[in-house]
């Protein structure tokens, strides 16, 4: 396809510079009552009697519903996966009904005329909760000590995997070096500013639900609450209005959402729920919470013989829904030497259920976890053999003459342009000079250091994997334009938009197809009810995928524009075009009519056409990967940081990253998405960590307790694309979105142990806090 | 929990009187009773910046604030200053360099943005990261905005 690659500003842009955004909060109908949540205060508690009698009765309460009250209208649901029949997932419902399994699991819910008055009823519910012994190590929990938490399973394993090609024991017998880390990864989250939150909506007679939600996936959340509230699918009508960012977190079921809904079935009046920080905090999806051991084998000259790896990862009490929650483990076994060409692998993942909360999908899916532990082993391979770390990558990427590739980990890879990225990293980047910046440091004491890190992002999904496995996912999109009658092209797209652009490059795919201004594009996306049943947001998937099926509509509608031209003018549909809104003439480009003058026609005086025709002024298109489970893309990241001796505190100088990605619609909005997702890459590789104690109480449940990356401790990053390929087809299109998240922790990981080096010391426990450095350099 | 306090102020330029809970934040008493919307809920801990207001002239945290404390003040919203026009370059330099992405953080950082240019005109890129440094933003990673800052400031390097 053509290069577009320009940077038209964000569709919405206008709007929400104005304040004028139309968040779920900002919503409010007649009639309408307030949610608020009595959640547990145990990790782990049986349920014995709940008092409602009190709350029930304080000004204005409407409702408090328990467990028994909302399951007559909401059935309860497991994320499992056909292709995965062994995974113990354990029966969930919207509001805990005999056991409490984390702390903030909803227990009741109050339905009040303010969220006030709500959140006061919710102090005088009276549970009777009897403790039970809370799970949180995820060691204890593999390991079988204590009940398991989900009795009948007998255990807390929940799934294990692993990959097994080639020999590998052999490898690491007869390797000239063998690199050994434990990584170890604190759970985190997605900390979208907008807090996850609904409208829903009952209409008895119809048995209509409608339910406004900051949401990803709208289409799949159609099926999910059609489903477990018992409703026919097409009398759900789920709608995203503007979302105040996602990252995965608004991509699955949430009790207390689905909660809401079933409680205004059952009140009769309309609901709406928004989660406070605390709220997000216990409640919303969280992540990476890994202890993998890994080893590297390399031979003499430096090649790689082999990776060892053992995964233990820790997703909570529940399996998440409807997507499970094994995609971390799953996507580390994967990706283990992702880049690199290698014969044997070991790799196995144990996962582990525990009375913290749950875990799942966020920005990069066991992306930064693969990654960071094999660009931390890379490393320590180079140090160990004294090798330089960028020839030891250079040594062992996968070349371009092998694909299509297929991995010993099991995954294809059509093309990536691995030694493209790392030639656009030197050429971008003066590493020589960096190094003597950092040599002089290290002459000073000073600890400075640099890392890298090569990543490959598997992005815009095919049908096989939640096909397979049975799970209601949509990994199509589609996109309907119609022409209106004022000559204005209205598109409606399944892409969803939280703020990373897709909707913007479905607008800016359409416009430039068809030869129309922008402005001539009124777009609509996020709405069950009008838009084609197509998979939303997740896996980088909205250009790929949604922007291919926005660009099949728009060429059909153009086509029917310029046939229609033509029977007007009397001339050859060849030998005319649309440029800027205007038919014109292909060879000399004189203007013919206007766009408006021809669907003005079209619409409201069709008989002057010739021939009898019959115009549709409607295209649509649907698109989605069925030859591939992937497009990936690949880059590299470079990470300067100096750290702070006294105090152990890592500063992130610098930052780098050189990537490919295919074919580009809108630059900026790539470039932004590199940024944003190389920043929450350095929350997770500094700052970031839910701190559970033994009792698994959640320590830091507010923005003042959880650090987050800001402005003044960020640097600026260099974004360095690699040459377009003309030879790229439609299906080189890779996703960003989770490219920066995917590769900013291994290169800080990476970089702070540079630092660290000339102290003989090594850290790779994530987030590299001022403790862990310090301890890590032997002070504490 | 339950006692009201009556309050005059002006608010985006109109005068405004209210019976107000004694407990209600300035937040929610914009959001709920005014249904200015631009004013958005992040921590509701003062920490993230997105509920940032103008009062009497200080760039305040909306949620850490009670509407029962604006009697006789002047407040103005990211609705108020963006329709006197007075936001319009720094508005204009977001929208062109892509400084927003969901857009829920930026009424906050417009305004405080706006404040830091107003103390200093020409600020330097370290001035501009540590005046924003109490607005969290999840989407961006920063640099867009702090790039638009500077642009508006007519000290950005394009």
């Amino acid at each position: 396809m053509a290069e577009a690659g320009g940077s038209l500003p964000g569709y919405r842009a206008r709007r929400l510079l104005a304040g004028r955004g139309r968040y779920v909060g900002d919503m409010a109908v007649p009639g309408m009552l307030h949610a608020a949540f009595l959640r547990s205060p145990h990790a782990h508690a049986a349920i014995r009697a709940i008092d409602t009698a009190e709350a029930a009765a304080m000004p204005g309460v409407a409702a408090v519903y328990t467990a028994a009250d909302l399951a007559p209208v909401c059935a309860p649901w497991r994320g499992v996966h056909a292709l995965f029949p062994d995974l113990k997932a354990a029966w969930q419902t919207a509001l805990a009904a005999d056991t409490a399994r984390f702390v903030g699991e909803p227990v009741a819910i109050v339905l009040a005329e303010s969220r006030a008055e709500a959140e006061d009823a919710v102090e005088a519910i009276a549970v009777d909760f009897d403790p039970l012994p809370a799970r949180v190590d995820p060691v204890a929990a593999r390991d079988g000590q204590g009940p398991p938490i989900h009795g009948d399973f007998g255990t807390d394993i929940a799934f294990t995997a692993t990959v097994d090609t080639g020999d590998t024991d052999t490898a690491f017998a007869e390797a000239a070096h063998v690199a050994e880390a434990e990584f170890r990864f604190a759970r985190h989250t997605g900390v979208p500013l907008e807090p996850r939150g609904l409208l829903a909506e009952f209409e008895p007679t119809e048995r209509r639900l409608t339910v406004h939600i900051s949401h990803q996936c709208p289409a799949q959340m159609q099926d999910a609450y059609a489903r477990l509230l018992g409703l026919e699918e097409h009398r759900v009508r789920m709608v995203a209005p503007d979302v105040g960012g996602a990252f995965g977190i608004k991509q699955q079921l949430h009790a207390d959402e689905i909660a809401t809904a079933a409680a205004a079935i059952l009140v009769g009046r309309p609901v709406r729920f928004l989660a406070d920080r605390l709220e997000s905090f216990l409640a919303d999806i969280q992540a990476r919470e890994h202890v993998v051991r890994g080893r590297l084998a390399l031979d003499a000259g430096g090649r790689i013989l082999a990776f060892d790896i053992d995964d233990l990862f820790a997703i909570g009490p529940y399996s998440q829904y409807p997507r499970t929650s094994l995609g971390e483990g799953r996507a580390l076994l994967s990706l283990v030497g992702a880049p690199y060409a290698f014969a044997a692998v070991r790799a196995r993942t144990t996962v582990v259920h525990q009375t913290k909360g749950m875990a799942g999908h966020y920005r990069g899916v066991g992306h930064p976890i693969a990654c960071a532990v094999t660009e931390g082993l890379m490393d320590a391979g180079a140090r160990g053999a004294g090798l330089d770390p960028l020839a030891l990558r250079r040594r062992n990427l996968i070349g371009e003459a092998a694909f299509p590739y297929r991995t010993p980990t099991g995954v294809r890879y059509e093309r990536l342009r691995l030694g493209a990225v790392m030639d656009a990293l030197e050429a971008g980047v003066d590493l020589d000079a960096l190094t003597a910046e950092r040599e002089a440091a290290r002459a000073q004491g000073r600890l400075f250091g640099v890392g890298l890190a090569v990543f490959v992002e598997m992005t815009a999904r095919g049908p096989t994997f939640y096909g397979d496995g049975e799970v209601a996912v949509s990994t199509r999109d589609g996109c309907v334009v119609k022409l209106e009658p004022s000559g204005v092209v209205r598109c409606q797209s399944s892409v969803t938009e939280q703020g990373q652009g897709a909707e913007t490059g479905v607008w800016q795919v359409v416009a430039e197809t068809l030869g129309v201004s922008p402005e001539a594009v009124d777009m609509t996306t996020g709405d069950s009810a009008v838009c084609y049943h197509g998979g939303g947001t997740w896996a980088s998937r909205s250009m790929a995928i949604g922007g291919r099926a926005a660009r099949e509509a728009a060429a059909a509608l153009k086509a029917e524009i310029l046939a229609l031209a033509a029977a007007l003018l009397q001339n050859d549909p060849d030998a005319l075009d649309l440029v800027d809104g205007v038919i014109v003439a292909r060879a000399g480009g004189a203007g013919r009519m206007s766009l408006g003058e021809l669907a003005a026609i079209a619409h409201f005086r069709p008989h002057l056409l010739p021939g009898g025709h019959q115009p549709r002024l409607i295209a649509a298109a649907s698109y989605g990967p069925t030859d591939a489970p992937f497009r990936a893309g690949c880059g590299v990241q470079l990470s300067v940081v100096e750290i702070e001796a006294e105090t152990g505190l890592v500063r992130p100088l610098s930052h780098a990253v050189a990537h490919d990605c295919g074919p580009i619609v809108n630059t900026r909005a790539v470039e932004e998405q590199l940024r944003g997702g190389i920043v929450q890459g350095i929350g997770a590789a500094l700052y970031e960590e839910l701190h559970y104690d033994a009792d698994g109480q959640l320590l830091n449940g507010s923005l003042a307790d959880y650090l987050v990356p800001m402005a003044g401790e960020m640097p600026d990053i260099a974004i360095l694309h690699v040459p377009p390929d003309p030879s790229a087809g439609d299906d080189a299109m890779a996703g960003v979105g989770e490219a920066g998240t995917a590769g900013a922790p291994a290169a800080l990981l990476n970089a702070v142990n540079d630092a660290l080096a000339p102290r003989a010391a090594s850290l790779f426990e994530l987030p590299m806090t001022p403790e862990r450095v310090l301890r890590a350099l032997g002070v504490l | 929990m339950t006692g009201t306090v009556a309050v005059t102020a002006t608010i985006n330029g109109r005068s405004v009187r209210a019976e107000v809970p004694a407990r209600l934040t300035l937040a929610d008493f914009l959001r709920e009773r005014l249904a200015l919307t631009g004013t958005h809920l992040g921590c509701e801990h003062g920490v993230c910046g997105a509920c940032t207001v103008v009062v009497d002239g200080r760039a305040v945290r909306a949620c850490l604030m009670l509407a029962a404390r604006i009697d006789g003040a002047v407040v103005e919203t990211i609705e108020g200053a963006s329709d006197s026009g007075r936001l319009a370059a720094l508005q204009d330099a977001f929208r062109t360099r892509g400084a927003l992405q969901c857009g829920f953080c930026t009424a906050g950082l417009l305004l405080t943005a706006a404040e830091l240019l107003a103390e200093d005109p020409a600020p330097t890129r370290e001035a501009v990261r540590a005046g924003l440094s109490g607005n969290y933003c999840r989407c961006t990673g920063y640099e867009a905005i702090v790039d638009a800052v500077l642009a508006a400031a007519g000290t950005g390097d394009g």
